[in-house]
């Protein structure tokens, strides 16, 4: 059996548990502990080490999921994590300009573990609250050639869409032969 | 969509640069501590400035920048006081009391004086209102915002925020191909052109520190401003080789590779 992974990473309440529950064919194994501090706590519970979804591709090969830990205090487990992925999405709260910087920061820190392909998932893109796109690109100081994608990490339509357009940039740089 | 926050997460001159780069016009509102200023954009320049519980007729302005005299001031007050600016403007001219350069500077200096007011405001809710602006007779300007965006950029003093900007200075910097964007139209420092004097894609912003002896705090608040006024962006050391990612495939045959990146493209369509 083949197995490859991709990591779903973002800011704390990014919706990064969500967004794995939404295609994975296992209920997500999450390692959530009730939030103790009081600024955090807008969500009951929060992951802590990871959260870990599957998707069998066929009998040969499995894709697996790995959410990492929204709150800075577990960043030691953003590089384990990181380690042979395929690549990474990076869901940002597109109601939350308050985690605009630290979504650059996870952005510049995975960029700098490995160089591997990655999106951006605007995400609660469904709400009235919701910054548009353009101006979310500006914000976060995304590259024009960064996919920055619109997301709704409980609908599984978008969370496939997000996926695949990871894939696909997975792809090109194969043909480009950057990797 | 809405385009609203808080300052404490989202800053003056970040939203500047936003406003700039994508060349918005509407209106910021920020609701401050005891204060509200409105502050007017037309396709990304500063158009028009005002606090409201100031007085921010023409007549006002002119007084506070010495243009006319306290007591000008008063008699426009009880005399003019249903005129508009603009048409209080070419009374003034006409009359010989004022040019038009000494509204149009006197203006520009109480519409960067409220900006830099914003600066100041640690806490404030903001929201953008896009969109034609109403002016109701008011004289608007067109000023340019990189120089602002620049001045605020460096009051960001605390190197727990700029770690968070900036987390790793082993990467480089190259300059945006932003069109619009002169560099010899921006007031840099002395400090902040020597580190542009620096940017290449070749050169590391560790390397550019030790080669204008900065230390981490210096040389990240120095880019931090070049990055929030859009000058330049963060990118890989060109010749440096980039750790390796692990082993990504199973297999090391590159059609081997492509065709399992296939295969999940297919499986993931299927869900």
């Amino acid at each position: 059996m083949q197995t490859v992974k991709i990591v779903v990473t973002g800011p704390f309440n990014a919706g990064k548990t969500e967004f794995i529950r939404s295609v994975s064919e296992i209920d997500v194994v999450s390692t959530e502990r009730r939030i103790s501090t009081e600024p955090e706590k807008i969500k009951e519970t929060t992951t802590v080490a990871m959260d870990f979804g599957r998707i069998t591709v066929d009998e040969d090969l499995v894709l697996y999921l790995f959410g990492t830990p929204g709150q800075k205090r577990f960043d030691f487990m953003w590089e384990i994590l990181s380690e042979g992925m395929l690549g990474f999405v990076v869901l940002v709260d597109s109601t939350r300009p308050e985690t605009f910087r630290e979504a650059r920061s996870i952005l510049e820190t995975f960029r700098a573990y490995a160089p591997t392909p990655y999106v951006v998932a605007a995400n609660k893109q469904d709400n009235r609250d919701a910054w548009d796109i353009d101006d979310m690109r500006l914000a976060l100081r995304l590259d024009p050639k960064v996919k920055l994608l619109t997301c709704v990490a409980t609908n599984k339509e978008k969370v496939k869409s997000v996926l695949l357009e990871l894939l696909y940039g997975i792809l090109a740089e194969m043909e480009e032969g950057r990797s | 969509m809405a385009l609203k926050g808080n300052l404490r997460d989202f800053t003056i001159s970040q939203l500047l640069n936003l406003i700039n780069l994508a060349r918005k016009t509407g209106t910021l509102v920020v609701e401050g501590p005891g204060e509200i200023a409105r502050v007017f954009f037309r396709e990304g320049k500063l158009s028009y400035a005002a606090i409201e519980q100031e007085d921010n007729s023409l007549a006002a302005v002119l007084q506070r920048t010495n243009r006319i005299t306290n007591s000008q001031y008063r008699l426009i007050k009880e005399k003019a006081s249903r005129m508009s600016d603009k048409e209080l403007g070419l009374v003034l001219i006409n009359a010989g009391y004022v040019s038009q350069d000494d509204i149009l500077v006197s203006l520009q200096q109480y519409f960067l004086a409220v900006v830099r007011r914003l600066f100041t405001w640690g806490e404030g809710f903001f929201r953008f209102d896009q969109g034609e602006l109403s002016m109701n007779g008011k004289i608007t300007v067109r000023i340019d915002l990189e120089n602002l965006i620049i001045e605020g950029s460096r009051q960001l003093r605390e190197l727990e925020k700029l770690q968070e900007e900036i987390p790793t200075i082993d990467m480089a910097l190259k300059f945006t191909d932003r069109p619009g964007t002169n560099l010899r139209n921006i007031n840099l420092s002395v400090q902040e052109w020597r580190v542009v004097s620096f940017v290449n894609p070749k050169n590391s912003m560790r390397q550019i520190a030790r080669a204008t002896k900065m230390n981490e705090l210096e040389i990240r608040r120095v880019i931090y401003g070049l990055l929030q006024a859009g000058l330049v962006e963060i990118i890989r050391p060109a010749g440096v080789v980039p750790p390796a990612p692990g082993r990504m495939f199973p297999t090391q045959n590159k059609e081997e590779q492509k065709s399992l990146i296939n295969r999940l493209i297919e499986r993931i369509r299927s869900l």
